[in-house]
């Protein structure tokens, strides 16, 4: 068989940082830190390494070593495992579309914020005033500046998903801006730029040591870290603790999506693909690690500094109503003097009472918050109150533009390669063309999310476009390799590639552990949907300043169950459209 | 006779100048907040003046130099520091200059009583007098749109440069 060249990485260390820049994404920094504080703090992490163990390793060695073997992209190396198989390469390839499509936007809001933080002071510091100059805009001060800024000024979000607004410019500037930097970075489809996955996945670690150091020595760190870190391991006896885990580490590391097999597809056959596996999922693992001790100590920071900006409201308010003389009252002395005060003047205290909220630094770091809540509002409400806030600003925005375009970029390969290696287009059209027709039917596609209600959209593909469908995925690969390729061919492959058999720790996990996780969680995932019947999500109301809960319209619910239907009805499709062309060349064959 | 014209001079003025009197404002002051180590005590001196401030401020605003240091009564002075003052009518006696003229007077010269005292609209606060809000500096152009037009150009430009970097490779 005629084998043309094969583009290939240049060593060993670009595949590894590949990916890496892939798998650490924003998942570790903006979804671990939530699951670790509402899970049990220190003791999540027993359930988190057990699953890494249990789950993430072998499911990595093994697409991996697919793509390796293979050497060709999701749907040719299912197709080489078993004919009936093209249809899993085919799901894998639409559910990263779908991730493509959405993902970018991410990136638009990243740069959007990065471009703002050029200004002294940060736009979301302050809030805007009302027309007539008296006062604050009345939406922003019934919430916070730093809200106000996201929803309102980012995202001009309207109140629901059925309003659907208008385009916003300056967003769908970002987009393209957004996807042009994809187009500039995609590795293997222009001659000069492999190097660049060093850059992206070496300059996130760059930004959180910073951050790390700055948040540690902010004022109140310790409070945050404190509270993370105390282990509550009566939560370990929560059923979902352990599944968040599971999903945690599934999704972390991006399997399933086709991208892994397409970066090992470009690998020497003879690279050692099983010491990458363990390297990539251990460094995935402790990056979400280091990426929630910086997230807790700027947690303690935020809700130390917003628990002494409540007391000194209280001092304020106490001062003013008795005029008592400035520096009387402390933090310290507060609650003696507010005991005095409600003996001396029982009368005026009765009616002030109602405005003296009761400060509570636990209540302040209990709002746990995940997902585009917690990197771009509660990260840029710490980062205003910061010394130099634009300096931790352009940081913290690169660090998220760096995490993201390197999962796109994993997310692209996943596209382009099955594409490019499929005959059928790719000797029609030169690769540049696929390259710059997929990015920019994605970017148009992507218009919809910057949209009015555009974040609404983002949630349901967020939420829904690759959860089921990628467990799905995985475990008919897992069941494939093991069961309808045969695990001991699949040995005797990994002989030849690396040299030696996989011990019996792998093909354990791979033939019944890890199949049998995937199939739990699918279970979990399945009557989870069934039990809560229908499904809602968190619209912003702006005349109160607040997130309310509503119905999905019935359009929204048939267009999440296109979502998962679309990429999971490919698996079964693809294998009866090979049966169906089998038999029609075997009743074709007596006739010639 | 003069004690008595006194007495009753006294009495009027405290009869005018009272918490929630008519036309009367209660001023606070914040001064260890927004001074710290550097924070002056209040006495006599500050009161004076302050009188003087609203009688510049009235001054100004009615065109008329008639209304004297006199004129000004401050009364309910606290610890905290706040008290209540009222300003009089020159040409008639013992009645107040009206609220609005008195509001108006203190918003035109605002600024100015600030810097005397060292202090801002929010640690010299004139309660029932709302201060206009100095809105933030735009620049005319926004500035975020100029860092886009920036990295925008060199992407364009990168891309362009690599589209006919290939396009030569594959001539050769």
């Amino acid at each position: 068989a005629m084998e043309k060249s094969r583009p290939l990485w240049d060593n060993p260390l670009q595949f590894v940082f590949a990916c890496i820049s892939y798998a650490v994404g924003l998942g570790n920094v903006w979804r671990f830190p939530y699951l670790c504080q509402m899970y049990g703090g220190g003791g999540f992490l027993i359930p988190y390494f057990i699953m890494l163990i249990a789950e993430g390793m072998p499911l990595l060695y093994l697409e991996l070593a697919v793509g390796q073997r293979m050497r060709q992209g999701s749907i040719g190396a299912w197709k080489i495992i078993s004919p009936y198989l093209c249809g899993v390469g085919v799901a894998s390839v639409v559910v990263s579309f779908f991730l493509s499509m959405y993902y970018n936007v991410i990136n638009a809001w990243a740069f959007w914020y990065l471009f703002h933080s050029f200004q002294d002071p940060l736009p979301w510091a302050t809030c805007p005033l009302n027309s007539n100059r008296t006062g604050y805009e009345e939406e922003c001060e019934k919430t916070s500046s730093t809200q106000y800024f996201w929803y309102r000024e980012t995202l001009n979000i309207s109140p629901s998903l059925e309003a659907s607004g208008s385009v916003q410019w300056e967003q769908a500037l970002c987009l393209m801006l957004a996807w042009e930097v994809v187009v500039f970075c995609e590795p293997r489809f222009f001659p000069s730029f492999p190097q660049v996955v060093y850059v992206t996945a070496s300059l996130p670690y760059c930004v959180l040591i910073i951050y790390l150091i700055r948040g540690l020595t902010l004022h109140g760190a310790v409070n945050g870290l404190v509270y993370m870190f105390t282990p509550k391991l009566e939560q370990l006896s929560n059923p979902k603790t352990w599944i968040s885990a599971a999903t945690q580490i599934f999704f972390s590391l991006g399997l399933g999506f086709g991208s892994l097999i397409a970066f090992a597809s470009y690998n020497e056959p003879s690279n050692n693909c099983e010491r990458h596996a363990v390297i990539v999922s251990l460094i995935n693992s402790a990056t979400s690690i280091f990426a929630s001790i910086v997230t807790f100590s700027i947690y303690g920071f935020k809700a130390t500094f917003n628990y002494e900006s409540c007391i000194n409201k209280v001092i304020l308010l106490l001062m003013n109503a008795f005029d008592l003389e400035e520096g009387s009252l402390t933090a310290d002395n507060l609650s003696e003097m507010k005991d005095y005060l409600m003996a001396t003047h029982p009368q005026e205290y009765a009616q002030l009472s109602p405005q003296l909220k009761n400060c509570s630094l636990e209540a302040e770091l209990d709002t746990a918050v995940q997902g585009t809540g917690l990197a771009f509002i509660v990260y840029s409400e710490a980062i205003k109150n910061m010394e130099v806030p634009q300096l931790y600003s352009v940081l913290y925005f690169v660090m998220l533009l760096m995490l993201g375009i390197g999962s796109m970029l994993g997310n692209t390969a996943a596209i382009l390669t099955p594409l490019t290696d499929s005959k059928v287009i790719a000797a029609r059209f030169p690769k540049e063309v696929i390259s710059g027709a997929v990015c920019f039917i994605n970017c148009v596609i992507g218009l919809i999310f910057t949209m009015e209600a555009g974040n609404y959209w983002f949630d349901i593909f967020n939420d829904y476009a690759a959860t089921l469908s990628l467990l799905l995925i995985v475990l008919v690969e897992t069941i494939a390799v093991c069961y309808i390729y045969g695990i001991r061919r699949f040995e005797k492959d990994l002989h030849t590639m690396i040299g030696r058999k996989p011990n019996w720790y792998w093909k354990i996990m791979w033939a019944f552990v890890s199949p049998l996780l995937i199939i739990s969680l699918f279970i979990f995932y399945l009557t989870d949907y069934i039990v809560t019947g229908t499904l809602q999500y968190q619209a912003w109301d702006a005349t109160q300043g607040q997130l309310v809960t509503r119905d999905y319209p019935g359009y929204a619910l048939a267009v999440i169950g296109l979502l998962v239907a679309a990429s999971t009805m490919c698996i079964p499709l693809g294998a009866l459209l090979t049966l169906i062309r089998k038999r029609l060349k075997r009743e074709s064959v007596p006739t010639v | 006779v003069l004690l008595l014209t006194l007495s009753v001079v006294a009495i009027a003025h405290a009869e005018l100048c009272k918490p929630d009197a008519q036309n009367a404002f209660k001023v606070r002051l914040s001064i260890k907040t927004a001074l710290g180590d550097n924070a002056y005590a209040w006495d006599a001196n500050e009161e004076y003046l302050f009188k003087a401030m609203v009688a510049f401020a009235m001054r100004r605003y009615t065109s008329r130099s008639t209304t004297q240091i006199s004129n000004v009564l401050l009364c309910n002075v606290t610890d905290r520091v706040s008290f209540w003052f009222v300003v009089t009518d020159p040409s008639k006696n013992v009645t107040t200059v009206p609220g609005s003229k008195v509001e108006a007077a203190i918003r035109m010269n605002r600024n100015r009583i600030n810097n005397a005292f060292l202090l801002s609209d929010k640690t010299l606060q004139f309660l029932k007098i709302t201060s206009t809000l100095s809105p933030p500096v735009e620049p005319s152009t926004p500035v975020w749109l100029i860092v886009f037009g920036v990295v925008l150009c060199l992407i364009v430009a990168g891309i362009a440069f690599l589209v006919v970097a290939g396009i030569q490779q594959r001539k050769k």
